[in-house]
């Protein structure tokens, strides 16, 4: 009776021997092979790093904070007004696109779960999220800078509200959904409306998500150039307190600063490059930080 | 059963005693329910008795939920499950489009099978229910909760900490947060969805104390799996199986002498 299984295991040794050593040997390549590329990519973004840190750092100066940006062949200046138009622009861009996101978002998690109509949103939203940014850039100007008679800020900060909207949309439906049916059943037994049980409980829940995805947005349009080009395009001087006309702003400024024959100039589109990617690491690294916290608790 | 006293005796104490010449709180008539095309309720008429606990058993899948979820409604949350027939609270058929399920809800209390603590502290946790209905001075206010919480069994433990996240909590201790905010409201039945199945032992046995307290104040029906706790805390047993009421009595003579074959092989665990 005990001979058995040992007599059928002595069998199928050798079978098993090979086909536990190819199998050993496939996965000792893959693994190798896999850390290879991955080791790979890494490289490359550590390149562009160590690349824009020390040219970036190069062009740092105080002037860069406190001047503007400098006509052709003048020496110095700076890029203050490019950062501050950048934060209006943005800050604008983000204000415009937070409601819309999170209603939105809010209706297809809460209150469209299985219509049609919903799903059709989601299915134009998640088109929306993969649109050519340099689209919307020609959609706005079409749609306002024409119309107005000429670029603005309103009109940039439009374009950059609708590449914000579907990345808003997208997280605070998926952070929704993530709040337990439970919870929900829950406020609702004691009586509360929908509207209550929304914004009292699901939005509490989802909180953190949903701050997290309006930074990730924050970061995401903060670096934008192609829809700022036909709309907020770019200029030298302080934007106008109406926003009217060109606004300055860091991505194009980078953009036309960088392919400029002045050596000043290049080196202003280094700091600022180095300024934008800084900026926008550390919203995305409070963003992780609030999600974790959070998700701890 | 018009006058079904059993008594027990003095060993089995008061929860065992079943009082049928209690009103009836809730009547349900004809009962039926959907999830879609699927006929899960079939023909269920019984009564709640006022002031005592029911509980309802049967294996998984047999309606007990289903049954407990149509006397708050919170079933119309989902637009593809729906309820025929009647059920009469105090007189009135809940199920008419005319009853607000909101207010309905605030009479007929519910506690779920895991602890749904909401993401604010403990003290809006209880407030929350409160506040939906009434406009309470603060000091006022203060007073429900820590009754509330009092009734729950809580109170010791949380009183220092009213200001903390409810989420920071034991499961126990949550499920008990749960239960005193439903009381909170001040409902007239509770509903208690296998409100032990997620607990240790401990917990459980602090729940069905509450449970035993609550009676004098509350009309209870209760959904269990584990059938020594109905038989420990409740005076009324329904069995169900395949979405039919089985047999409906006291629970001690459905425990030493049903009816039915069903019932007995169901409770000396020979199916299901």
């Amino acid at each position: 009776m005990d001979a058995t299984p040992h007599q059928v295991s002595a069998a199928a040794a050798p079978a098993w021997g090979r086909v536990r050593r190819s199998r050993q040997t496939a996965d000792r390549a893959l693994k190798v092979i896999s850390t290879v590329f991955t080791l790979l990519g890494i490289a490359v973004l550590g390149w562009i790093l160590v690349m824009l840190i020390v040219e970036g750092t190069r062009g740092l100066s105080l002037a860069v904070f406190t001047e503007t940006t400098p006509g052709p062949g003048t020496e110095g200046g700076g890029i203050a007004n490019a950062i501050v138009g950048s934060l209006v622009l943005t800050f604008l861009g983000i204000v415009v696109a937070t409601p819309i996101g999170v209603l939105a978002g809010t209706y297809l998690a809460e209150y469209g779960r299985g219509s049609k109509l919903a799903s059709m949103i989601r299915f134009v939203n998640d088109i929306l999220l993969a649109a050519p940014s340099i689209l919307i850039g020609l959609f706005v100007y079409t749609l306002m800078v024409q119309p107005m008679g000429g670029y603005s800020g309103w009109a940039g900060g439009v374009a950059l509200a609708i590449i914000a909207i579907p990345v808003i949309v997208r997280t605070t439906e998926d952070m929704l959904r993530i709040v337990p049916g439970s919870l929900r059943e829950a406020g609702a037994a004691l009586g509360a409306p929908m509207s209550k049980v929304i914004i009292q409980i699901s939005w509490r829940a989802a909180r953190s998500g949903m701050v997290t995805g309006i930074l990730l947005a924050t970061a995401r349009i903060a670096g934008e150039t192609a829809p700022l080009l036909f709309t907020a395009l770019n200029n030298n001087f302080w934007f106008s307190p109406d926003l009217m006309g060109g606004v300055s702003n860091l991505p194009v400024t980078i953009y036309q600063f960088a392919l400029a024959p002045y050596e000043n100039w290049r080196e202003l589109a280094w700091a600022g490059a180095l300024i934008i990617t800084v900026s926008i690491l550390a919203l995305s690294v409070v963003a992780r930080l609030l999600f974790r916290k959070e998700q701890a608790r | 059963m018009s006058q079904i006293s059993v008594s027990a005796g003095g060993a089995l104490g008061n929860a065992r005693v079943a009082d049928a010449s209690a009103p009836a709180r809730i009547a349900v008539r004809a009962l039926n329910f959907y999830y879609g095309d699927f006929h899960s309720l079939k023909h269920i008429s019984m009564d709640f008795f006022d002031r005592q606990v029911t509980a309802l058993i049967g294996p998984s899948g047999c309606g007990k939920s289903t049954l407990l979820r149509t006397f708050n409604r919170i079933y119309s949350l989902y637009p593809e499950q729906r309820a025929e027939g009647e059920i009469l609270l105090d007189g009135q058929n809940i199920l008419s489009s005319s009853v607000d399920v909101n207010e309905l809800r605030a009479r007929v209390g519910m506690v779920f099978q895991k602890p749904t603590p909401f993401p604010m502290s403990i003290y809006d946790n209880i407030a929350f229910g409160i506040r939906l209905y009434e406009k309470l001075p603060k000091s006022e206010l203060d007073g429900r909760i820590e009754e509330a919480l009092r009734k729950a069994a809580l109170w010791d433990e949380v009183k220092d900490k009213l200001r903390q996240s409810g989420m920071g909590l034991s499961g126990g201790q949550q499920q008990r947060l749960c239960i005193a905010r439903t009381i909170a409201q001040k409902p007239e039945v509770i509903l208690l969805d296998e409100p032990t199945s997620a607990l240790d032992p401990i917990s459980t046995g602090k729940i069905e104390e509450l449970i035993e307290q609550l009676r004098s104040e509350f009309t209870i029906v209760i959904v269990t799996h584990n059938m020594q706790q109905a038989a420990r805390i409740s005076q009324f047993t329904a069995f169900m199986y395949l979405g039919e009421l089985v047999e409906f009595g006291p629970t001690n003579k459905m425990f030493m002498n049903p009816s039915k074959k069903q019932t007995q092989d169901y409770i000396t665990g020979r199916f299901g």
